[in-house]
């Protein structure tokens, strides 16, 4: 570094700056759950093919916050939301937005594993299918093995594709929603807490397969594990009392934050 | 004592234990509750529960044993010739005893020396006491009653004395057991535990008495009529036997009654189903949580309707509207205005019973798929599908094996559902398709059956105890697989 010139690291820096793109960009965003509420002007851009982890102690509003990127909010009686959420240019909270369209943009996969009670090969196809994705079987055969081989599913279950999706394991019925949200080929893939209900081995598994989907996709992650979040993540943010704290790169996050509540936090010495 | 003080006394005895047991219990404490195994109320009660369980049991033994061993004994002391005549006789004989009985209890002791010197004036002078005797008693009947009378008094304060003790022993011996380290609570929870099985052996056992007494008459009638011609007969011509002929005992054929049940509970469920299950979705799925809490019970209000009175809606309202409605379609398009739908018809009691069978259907439909969880909705909508895709293609496939056994218990309903069909379906026992002509249910003719001034034995009137346990079976069959196809239903999940 000290070789370079001062204009030469002026360069390098615009040009890092030039790399980032915003795929979602939160402004402002407060959520309340009736009188309550849990968010309080959130200000959170997410980068295009990058994995961002919320940490943060129990009802700190990371989950809430995840939640209004695909407006899964909607669904739940007496919440609103303020402030604005662009998804690429499109202000997502906008009358016009088509929020079923929006969801096929921004994928969502469960703290709990929950296939439907069909096949898997149903499971996967279920996306597709509302959406009109494949107009030949021959397509949507395409598209379920492509998906579970993406989510690292398909030599598992190739040879039973259409026994019961329930029947799998704990670790395997995640990856299968993994795959049935890759189905739909969304731009961002949302997760609250996804290896939260499963053992060590199966959340290696995953965070693997977390890794991978960074390729193609945009993905914002929920965790509870600080572990989790350094091993999955590039971005983190750090959420305390419904105010976003800090968010920077996963290395500084972890080595040298900002502020001190989120060093506190990552010493384990609260939440 | 009379029944009702003695009950009286028991429970001031158990109210005193309860209070003596708890007062005790503190004592003995010494301040620290923690000294004893259990909290003072639970001595208190150990106390009350021996002093009034003991009590009441010997007094219902009581109650019926002493009236047994009393009669016995007069009855032994009637003389020879009284003894020689039928049981019957005896049996009126014992009663006017028991009527000169109580009346002897109300009189003062000139008017009893009087009534044992002069018999023939038992009557009238009964009489004015307000106890009527059907006829002179016979001599040997006042020494009877007297022993009668004498005997119940005797048992009466032997019986107050003896529950009165029950009560104060158990009192004192529980009273006695108590100790810091006696385990009462769980003594008074092995009692509780004893109460509530036998609280739901009672509903059990009633079921099997019920069977057990339809079954003993249901087997009189396929002595006279066998169970062939019953099960598969297609006549119902229950001719009644006129006065003194004994050959003329009609066809009972169950088909055509059949026919009926099955075709009027198949137009209610084709009412019933849609409209219960789309007002369930609506209510589960839609309806934002005011308008449920307001919805829901006033749908529910339409189950505490009695049927009878859906019969007489059915009767005075939908039945004529029906045949007023075809009479004017039929005179629109062929110009003759004769009406084509009986005012009593298979369509008339379908529909209605299908009005009243649509809260079964919302409210059990309601809760199963309210039951599906809300992870699948999430993960569906997550997905981007819409409400009704998710409600289509993931809530209701989950949802579906609980709402057939929701449907098949209303079916149940349906074919058991005897008023309003009695009211609108009609009488007339025949095998037809057409819903605008009446047809008859199996619980019409039981009903009809039933209701008369028949012999009790004869198999007009027993074949509505067959009609009965063939319905019983039928809905019990229903009831199973429906049983069976929720609990199918629930290891989905778990």
């Amino acid at each position: 570094m000290n070789m370079m010139s001062e204009a030469a690291v002026e360069k390098a820096l615009d040009k890092k700056m030039n790399d980032i793109s915003y795929k979602m960009i939160g402004k402002d965003v407060s959520v309340y759950y009736g009188d309550k509420r849990a968010l309080y002007d959130v200000n959170l851009n997410v980068r295009q093919n990058t994995v961002t982890a919320l940490i943060g102690p129990s009802g700190c509003g990371k989950s809430t916050f995840l939640r209004t990127l695909n407006r899964m909010n909607d669904t739940i009686e007496g919440c609103r939301v303020t402030g604005r959420i662009t998804l690429d240019t499109d202000d997502i909270y906008d009358p016009n937005i088509d929020v079923v369209e929006l969801r096929a943009r921004v994928g969502m996969v469960f703290q709990k594993p929950n296939p439907f009670p069909k096949s898997i090969y149903e499971n996967v196809a279920y996306g597709p299918r509302i959406h009109g994705l494949a107009k030949a079987k021959a397509d949507m055969d395409a598209i379920v093995e492509s998906s579970l081989q993406k989510a690292g599913l398909w030599n598992e279950v190739k040879d039973r594709l259409l026994e019961g999706g329930t029947g799998l394991s704990g670790g395997q019925q995640q990856r299968l929603c993994i795959a049935r949200a890759v189905a739909v080929s969304p731009e961002v893939i949302l997760m609250d807490e996804p290896c939260s209900a499963l053992d060590p081995i199966a959340t290696a598994k995953v965070e693997e397969l977390i890794h991978e989907l960074r390729a193609n996709f945009t993905i914002v992650i929920v965790t509870h594990s600080m572990q989790q979040a350094a091993r999955v993540s590039q971005r983190t943010a750090m959420f305390h009392l419904g105010n976003l704290v800090e968010e920077n790169d996963t290395d500084k996050m972890f080595t040298n934050p900002d502020d001190q509540r989120t060093q506190d936090y990552i010493m384990g010495r609260f939440g | 004592m009379s029944i009702s003080l003695l009950l009286l006394v028991v429970a001031v005895i158990g109210v005193a234990g309860y209070m003596v047991g708890s007062w005790r219990a503190n004592a003995l404490a010494g301040g620290r509750l923690s000294n004893l195994h259990s909290r003072p109320g639970y001595y208190g009660s150990f106390v009350a529960i021996w002093a009034m369980l003991p009590a009441i049991v010997v007094l219902l033994v009581w109650i019926v044993a002493s009236p047994i061993y009393i009669s016995s004994t007069v009855r032994a002391g009637f003389p020879e010739e009284v003894k020689a005549t039928s049981q019957a006789e005896q049996n009126l004989g014992y009663n006017m005893i028991g009527a000169i009985a109580r009346g002897m209890a109300m009189l003062s002791a000139e008017e009893r020396e009087a009534l044992f010197k002069d018999g023939t004036t038992a009557r009238s002078l009964l009489a004015t006491k307000g106890v009527p005797l059907a006829a002179d008693p016979a001599p040997y009947m006042l020494k009877s009653a007297d022993d009668l009378s004498r005997m119940s008094r005797a048992s009466s304060t032997f019986l107050s004395i003896l529950v009165v003790l029950a009560a104060a022993v158990g009192a004192f011996f529980s009273y006695r057991a108590i100790a810091p380290r006696f385990r009462a609570r769980n003594r008074v929870e092995g009692v509780m535990l004893v109460g509530l099985i036998a609280a739901s052996s009672i509903a059990i056992l009633t079921t099997v008495g019920i069977v057990a007494s339809m079954a003993t008459e249901a087997i009189h009638f396929f002595n006279r009529v066998p169970a062939w011609e019953f099960f598969f007969g297609t006549v119902w011509d229950p001719r009644f036997a006129a006065a003194g002929s004994t050959d003329s005992s009609g066809q009972f054929g169950l088909i055509p009654l059949l026919a009926g049940t099955l075709y009027i509970g198949l137009v209610a469920m084709l009412v019933a189903v849609p409209v219960g299950l789309f007002a369930a979705i609506y209510m589960s799925e839609y309806a934002s949580r005011h308008v449920r809490s307001v919805a829901k019970p006033l749908l529910e209000v339409l189950a505490g309707i009695p049927t009878i009175v859906y019969g007489f809606f059915a009767l005075v309202t939908v039945g004529p509207f029906l045949r007023d409605l075809s009479e004017q379609l039929n005179g629109l398009v062929t110009g003759d205005y004769s009406n084509f739908i009986q005012a009593q018809s298979v369509l008339t009691a379908g529909f209605v019973m299908g009005i009243m069978l649509i809260p079964y259907v919302s409210s059990l439909s309601d809760d199963i798929i309210t039951a599906v969880p809300r992870a699948m909705r999430d993960g569906s909508l997550g997905l981007g599908a819409t409400r009704s895709e998710t409600i289509k293609r993931v809530i209701l496939p989950a949802a579906l094996p609980g709402i057939v056994g929701a449907l098949l218990m209303t079916a149940s309903r349906a074919v058991g559902e005897t008023m309003i069909v009695v009211l609108a379906a009609g009488v007339a026992a025949r095998i037809q398709l057409n819903p605008f002509e009446p047809m008859t249910t199996v619980t019409v003719k039981i009903v009809s059956q039933l209701t008369g001034d028949l012999e009790f034995t004869s198999p007009q009137t027993l074949v509505a105890f067959a009609l009965g346990i063939t319905l019983f079976f039928i809905t019990l069959c229903l009831n199973i697989y429906a049983l069976y196809i929720v609990r199918k239903y629930r290891e989905q999940y778990e």
